[in-house]
């Protein structure tokens, strides 16, 4: 049997609220991840360019595999927040919806 | 080596031909289901998430992306491997903070998050005002650049060139609306996308597939310090400055943020990120390796004899390795690329003046659809007529710059009051206005006193602001003002009202 509450039970409602902290609790520590390393990698090539410029193979330098890691980070800290959202947060949203009528 | 651009070939004129015989016959299908207003502005809510992946890349790699940074790395190196990064980590921050939110709670256009729970034409006006002022800046480094592109890949005037982008995209937008607009997008995301991994392949194909040996033949050439960071980034204030403005921006720009509002649901505006993010993703990655194929393959110097910024870099690479035709096709994916980009800028502006202004101060939120639409078709006469004036009143300007100056007003305008008003319940209408007013004056103010204008523009010796991208400090700015004015006032509507905010932006409650 679904519970049926009104609007305002729903918003009052311990699991509601946890709702609300844990999607600012995830897309917060995502977005200091994307953070530390973003702006990370800007500060180190403004204050350490010869840590960079070391090579790690015949020519290639250090910079280079680190650039190409800042976009592949971006890309898997935007998929898992979505891996987050599609098994976490709809279920609970479904939920919590089919309550109110 | 001798190079066909600048000439109208065949095979460039046959390229470019077919790509908008293909975008107006999508405008023709598109037009007969382009009635009502959630149809012209947000294509009836029907696109898929996959589809809208394509459709925001497409809005947000820019010719001028695609052939200036490799340009930049063809000509600096590493450096325009820095830059490309910046352009994705506004991709994640966008999903984390208010890609779903904004979903929920708007319409058609950002300031109807904004508006919400505040006060109609005060928040609607300032909106519209942040709005309109990223858009205009970026419509005219679009329009410029576009000029330049075509004039120097076809031959033809710029005055021409910037007439036949502006008098295209019209008939997108006019006939087509966001159904129009969205195909066009995808239509040229998938061109370009297509087209850059051919390019790459050429390149690498020269290298026997080792990207290796062409790291080693751009070393022979112009030294390790090609692979080694150079001048771009040195003072780290400006770094995080200009990052701010890349990341933030993004959240702010509204013809990004209108795309949300095509997906039926929040959980496809979240995959449509996360495939927006995986394109875009993948174009960084790629072009530095075009860049560096075009240094090692044409020359720095032969690029620099045809234009001394580089951005004839992927043309004339594209011409050493598959001929005249592949430049051509090339070339042709450059300018449609333009045409959607302006054609999705136009149609930001038009929904901003008739939705926000028309709609909601004019007539108070009484007005038939159909008058909506009429408004819209207005605007956008308004708004291309404008661009093409625009274009041909800044040729030979040095407008470099707008880009960047277009993604700060929307960093220290748009996004600051966008993201207050989904997270906090005491911000009121008061705080929205103070905010918007404080970024746009400020973003505005501080790059007209910075380097980039007064001694790139002006030749001054010296410039009164010390940073070239006001980002950390107009953006901060209007944050502090955004809470400071709300904390000094109350709004007692503004506060009760952010209960039901609070259903519809987290569970989708009453959304659109």
């Amino acid at each position: 049997m679904t519970l049926i509450r009104t609007r305002r039970d729903v918003l009052e409602s311990a699991e509601f609220r946890r709702l609300v902290e844990r999607r600012w609790l995830v897309s917060l520590a995502l977005t200091a991840a994307l953070f530390v390393g973003y702006y990370g990698f800007i500060l180190l090539v403004a204050t350490n360019k010869p840590l960079l410029a070391t090579r790690i193979g015949e020519t290639v330098t250090l910079g280079i595999p680190l650039g190409m890691a800042i976009i592949v980070l971006a890309w898997l800290l935007t998929a898992a927040y979505v891996w987050w959202a599609n098994r976490q947060y709809d279920p609970e949203v479904r939920r919590l919806r089919d309550q109110i009528r | 080596m001798a190079s066909s651009l600048g000439t109208p070939t065949l095979s460039a004129i046959v390229f470019f031909l077919l790509i908008v015989a293909l975008t107006l016959a999508v405008t023709y299908w598109a037009a007969k289901r382009t009635r009502s207003t959630a149809e012209f502005f947000a294509a009836g809510r029907s696109i898929g998430a996959f589809q809208n992946g394509l459709a925001l890349a497409g809005d947000y790699m820019s010719a001028a992306s695609f052939l200036g940074i490799t340009g930049l790395v063809a000509l600096s190196g590493y450096d325009g491997m820095i830059y490309a990064t910046g352009w994705i980590v506004g991709w994640p921050a966008l999903m984390f903070l208010i890609a779903e939110p904004l979903r929920n709670l708007g319409k058609y256009t950002f300031a109807d998050v904004v508006a919400f729970r505040l006060r109609q034409a005060p928040v609607r006006v300032a909106s519209a005002i942040g709005g309109i002022l990223t858009l205009l800046f970026y419509t005219i480094a679009q329009m410029v650049g576009a000029g330049n592109l075509v004039a120097l890949m076809f031959g033809i005037p710029y005055e021409a060139a910037v007439t036949i982008v502006g008098g295209v995209m019209l008939l997108y937008v006019l006939f087509g609306g966001m159904i129009a607009t969205t195909w066009v997008q995808i239509i040229k995301a998938v061109l370009l996308l297509s087209g850059v991994t051919l390019l790459m392949l050429m390149v690498l194909a020269k290298f026997d597939f080792s990207i290796g040996a062409l790291y080693a033949a751009v070393a022979a050439r112009y030294g390790q310090t090609a692979l080694e960071p150079g001048g771009l980034v040195t003072d780290p204030i400006e770094a995080v400055s200009l990052g701010l403005a890349l990341m933030f921006g993004l959240l702010g720009l509204p013809h990004i943020l209108m795309r949300f509002y095509t997906v039926p649901d929040s959980s496809a505006a979240r995959g449509s990120v996360l495939y927006a993010t995986g394109f875009i993703g993948y174009f960084y990655l790629i072009i530095p390796i075009v860049g560096f194929g075009a240094a090692a393959l044409v020359g720095r110097d032969a690029i620099r004899r045809i234009d001394a910024g580089g951005n004839m870099s992927a043309p004339l690479v594209a011409e050493l390795l598959g001929g005249t035709a592949f430049l051509g096709f090339i070339a042709a994916v450059a300018f449609a690329t333009i045409l959607a980009v302006v054609a999705g800028l136009t149609l930001a502006g038009a929904s901003a003046i008739s939705h926000d202004i028309f709609l909601h101060v004019v007539r108070k939120g009484r007005a038939s659809e159909h008058e909506q639409v009429r408004v819209a078709r207005a605007a956008t006469i308004v708004f291309g007529v404008a661009a093409v004036l625009l274009g041909v009143a800044f040729k030979g300007q040095n407008v470099a710059f707008m880009v960047g100056l277009a993604f700060s007003v929307a960093a220290s305008a748009n996004f600051p009051a966008l993201l207050l008003s989904i997270v906090w319940r005491r911000f009121n209408t008061a705080g929205a206005v103070a905010a918007i007013l404080t970024g746009a004056v400020l973003s505005v103010g501080l790059i007209a006193l910075s380097p980039t204008v007064l001694v790139d523009l002006f030749h001054r010796t010296s410039a009164i602001v010390p940073l070239r991208n006001p980002a950390i400090v107009s953006m901060s700015a209007a944050f502090v003002a955004g809470v400071v004015v709300s904390l000094l006032s109350t709004e007692p509507r503004a506060i009760a009202m952010y209960d039901d905010e609070k259903l519809r932006v987290y569970l989708g409650l009453g959304a659109e």
